[in-house]
């Protein structure tokens, strides 16, 4: 059970509800007060992922009782089975995408200034049915079908973030988002700094990518690893519906230009979101599985072959600490360091290629900061480095499967 | 405003034409002195072409050939300007002038590095157009921003600091020579890449369209995008010439076409060169005007800038203009004819508009002259404004990154990275 939570100001913990059961030395408690910016209050309440499979899966949801502000505290509980799971007292079941749909309908909501554009995101409701309905709620100009341009319109939501709107940009595929570099790059990414500060770009992009069922090596691409050198802009990958509306919301609110990378294969995952407002921290990563004997590093789909391992791993008597990164950038070290503290092994998970990836930026960020805290060298498991084939046999082969991550868990352990 | 858009107006031909009364709708007709001179080859006039009417009413719009305009004005003796628009012409472009000159003293002299394009030549094109806008109005440049960011209001010691890197420069010295951007004055950049600038334009223009139909506020603000003839072969300026055309942005597409992108003729580049006539292709009226009178310039400026507020749409204005000097302070500027450059620097646009001043005795000599001298001191004082300020500190390194540094993300140690002290001081590994 992880609870992620956000907030101004410190205080304790709040009186949690009673299913939930929180290890006091595990609650971690800071201060963020000079941050924080925010006087609202919100409910937070964090969803687990605790069985093996990898789509429709109920999650376990913890409520806290009072709305308290609580500084990012991360409570973390033993139990990784949902068939424990009691009911939330409210709280309603979506997809993934309906969930990507429901916070950006409430920011849109909120404030006026947040607008859509890319291509069929408004009459046709998204290719992924992201913006199903929101174009006959908002208008045509609030959900803008773009012509085939990535390049012009990408361009044109930074023009048009740096004159007050608050574009979220949808790729089709995250793929097409090449044909947008230069903007992302040097407008998106460098245009506060070489303003010297004057002008900010509060844009989102975002859209599905990740390897598929077959689509193909162009249609199968993992954006981040390209994106990442880019200064000034932030990445997070969203995995399960609670956090895809939380991190969807927070992206739109933050000021600095964010990328959201979802999956192709995710959109379907169903669970149980909370009534409440609330929004997840962009930089923070997530607790999935608490352990003791090594942490697995992952996000996006992998997060679920990485679960579905631990499910093995339990059986054979592992005891692995699964964490979501979430942030691909920037990463949350603070998270990831109390694990390798812990655990002092670290193996990461992930659908980038080996070369470049996301794996390769945090294996090294690891090796920096907890070098002396490493009972073995990092163990980064990525897709291999090619095309992802359309044979299904071969695509199967190009990315990480649990049975991979299960041999990797006991060569480390051993 | 539940659909702005229904579905049937999209596919409806576009109104051409908006208020007829105004419309300047001519047969397009070039005239001689305007051929183009290449280094190659000349470009023949076909005295043929001239744009039947029925034409213009089927599906392009009107082009305008400007000279006309101006002389049938002339010719029943009312004045293109008065006496105070003149002046402010007047030193607008002397500013524009004296300034890049001294940038390529102070160039030379090691006060500033890197690549640093000249504007000398083309001032008409800047005068003309942003001396019409409003505070409130976007400019978007390119590398050769200096003189679009000083006649859209940014002063002369905001840019020469910018240039010298200084931290009361318009960027803090961040930016540098290819991006010049100031709020204040709504000066977007400043773009290092040629073509990048345009859908920051097209975006800009967005914006003052949802102001007025989504957020129902009183906006008519325009945008006006300058670039070159390089920049009208890069996919970018198409891509967005239809999105401005598609939803009627208020936005115009200034084409400063000085005949060469560094080495390369434009004939060398472009398989048809007359880049007016790309815009009636998209739907929007394609003008050409002479570029090194800052008078027709304007004209054509007023008649675009009144369409795009009325909510009538984007023009596309290709400006034949020159740069009297290379393409930067570092182009040796070896492949241009003498005799090109002579021609063109007969047409200094400085020149013709004090010829014209004063030939229609709007001022006297002794004026022009004290605007120049002032404009010299401006200058100068900028120049010293640049040299006495500060360098920026290690502590300016890590900001502005992100306008919300919470970007730099979450440290070892549990606290955000801008929260330490170190990243103040610029000293921090993020």
């Amino acid at each position: 059970m992880s609870a992620i939570l956000q907030g101004a100001g410190a205080g304790a913990a709040a009186a949690l509800s009673p299913f939930n059961s929180i290890d006091s030395n595990k609650l971690v408690a800071h201060s963020r007060s000079s941050l924080s910016v925010r006087s609202k209050r919100y409910i937070v309440a964090g969803s687990d992922e605790g069985t093996n499979k990898s789509f429709g899966s109920s999650s376990l949801i913890a409520r806290r009782s009072q709305p308290l502000m609580i500084p990012n505290a991360v409570a973390a509980t033993k139990a990784d089975t949902a068939s424990s799971s009691t009911p939330s007292k409210s709280g309603h079941e979506l997809l993934l995408f309906e969930a990507l749909q429901e916070g950006l309908e409430e920011e849109m909501d909120r404030d006026p200034h947040v607008c859509v554009m890319g291509e069929d995101v408004g009459h046709y409701g998204g290719s992924y049915k992201v913006t199903k309905g929101l174009a006959d709620k908002f208008g045509d100009l609030r959900v803008l079908d773009t012509p085939i341009c990535e390049n012009a319109f990408t361009g044109m939501g930074i023009g048009a973030a740096m004159t007050g709107l608050r574009p979220v940009i949808e790729g089709m595929n995250m793929g097409f988002l090449l044909l947008a570099f230069n903007q992302i790059s040097n407008n998106c990414g460098m245009l506060h700094y070489t303003s010297g500060g004057q002008f900010t770009i509060p844009v989102v992009i975002r859209g599905p990518g990740g390897v598929g069922r077959q689509l193909g090596a162009e249609h199968s691409q993992r954006l981040e690893s390209y994106f990442q050198s880019i200064p000034g802009i932030q990445m997070v990958a969203c995995s399960t519906p609670y956090n895809a509306k939380g991190l969807m919301k927070a992206a739109i609110r933050s000021e600095n230009p964010v990328i959201l990378f979802e999956h192709v294969l995710l959109y379907n995952l169903k669970e149980s979101i909370p009534d409440e407002e609330y929004i997840c921290n962009l930089e923070e990563a997530e607790m999935v599985r608490p352990g003791e004997h090594i942490t697995i590093l992952t996000y996006s789909r992998m997060r679920y072959h990485a679960m579905q391992a631990a499910k093995t791993l339990v059986n054979k008597g592992y005891d692995p600490e699964v964490i979501d990164i979430r942030s691909l950038k920037p990463f949350d070290l603070h998270t990831i360091g109390n694990s390798v503290k812990k655990t002092h092994r670290v193996l990461i998970v992930e659908e980038c290629m080996r070369t470049g990836g996301i794996g390769a930026s945090l294996t090294a960020a690891i090796n920096e900061n907890f070098h002396d805290y490493l009972d073995a060298p990092v163990m980064c498991l990525s897709s291999q480095d090619v095309p992802t084939p359309y044979a299904g046999t071969l695509e199967e082969w190009t990315v990480v499967q649990p049975a991979q991550i299960v041999t990797a868990v006991e060569q480390l352990c051993q | 405003m539940a659909t702005a858009f229904a579905p049937t107006k999209l596919t409806a031909t576009l109104p051409l034409h908006g208020s007829q009364e105004n419309r300047l709708v001519l047969p397009i007709r070039l005239a001689p002195h305007s051929s183009f001179l290449g280094s190659t080859r000349s470009l023949t006039l076909h005295s043929s072409r001239r744009l039947n009417h029925a034409h213009a009413t089927r599906r392009s719009p009107p082009v305008v050939g400007v000279q006309e305009v101006v002389k049938e004005k002339k010719s029943i003796n009312s004045l293109l300007i008065t006496k105070e628009e003149g002046l402010v012409l007047y030193e607008d472009m002397i500013l524009g002038r004296s300034f890049e000159d001294m940038c390529a003293q102070m160039y030379y002299r090691g006060k500033m590095f890197g690549f640093v394009h000249l504007y000398n030549g083309q001032e008409a094109v800047s005068t003309g157009f942003i001396k019409l806008l409003t505070k409130s109005d976007s400019v978007v440049s390119t590398y050769r921003d200096h003189v679009h960011a000083l006649s859209k209001g940014v002063s002369a010691r905001a840019v020469m600091s910018e240039l010298f890197g200084k931290v009361t420069g318009c960027c803090r010295g961040q930016g540098g020579s290819m991006h010049m951007f100031s709020k204040e004055h709504n000066m977007l950049g400043g773009f290092a890449f040629i073509g990048e600038g345009i859908p920051v334009a097209t975006g800009a223009a967005f914006s003052s369209k949802y102001r007025r139909d989504v957020l129902k506020q009183d906006c008519e603000d325009v945008t006006v995008a300058f670039f070159g003839d390089g920049t009208c072969n890069n996919g970018q300026f198409y891509e967005c010439l239809n999105m401005a055309a598609l939803w009627k942005l208020p936005i115009i597409f200034v084409v400063e076409n000085n005949l060469w992108a560094i080495g390369m003729s434009h004939l060398r580049a472009t398989s048809d060169p007359e880049i007016w006539k790309k815009g009636p292709a998209f739907g929007m009226p394609g003008v050409h005007v002479d570029g090194m009178d800052v008078l027709k310039v304007r004209e054509v400026a007023k008649e675009a800038v009144t369409r795009a507020r009325r909510g009538e749409g984007p023009t596309l204005v290709e400006c034949e203009t020159y740069r009297f000097r290379g393409h930067s302070l570092a182009d040796p500027d070896e492949l241009r004819d003498a005799a090109e450059k002579a021609k063109y620097a007969a047409r200094d646009p400085i020149a013709a508009l004090k010829k014209y001043l004063i030939e229609n005795k709007l001022v006297k000599e002794a004026e022009l002259k004290s605007i120049e001298k002032k404009i010299d001191e401006l200058v100068e004082e900028a120049v010293e404004f640049a040299d006495a300020s500060p360098q920026p500190g290690r502590s300016q390194l890590l900001e502005n990154v992100f306008a919300d540094p919470k970007g730099f993300g979450i440290g070892p140690d549990g606290r955000y990275r801008c929260e330490d002290p170190k990243f103040t001081e610029g000293t921090a590994q993020v």
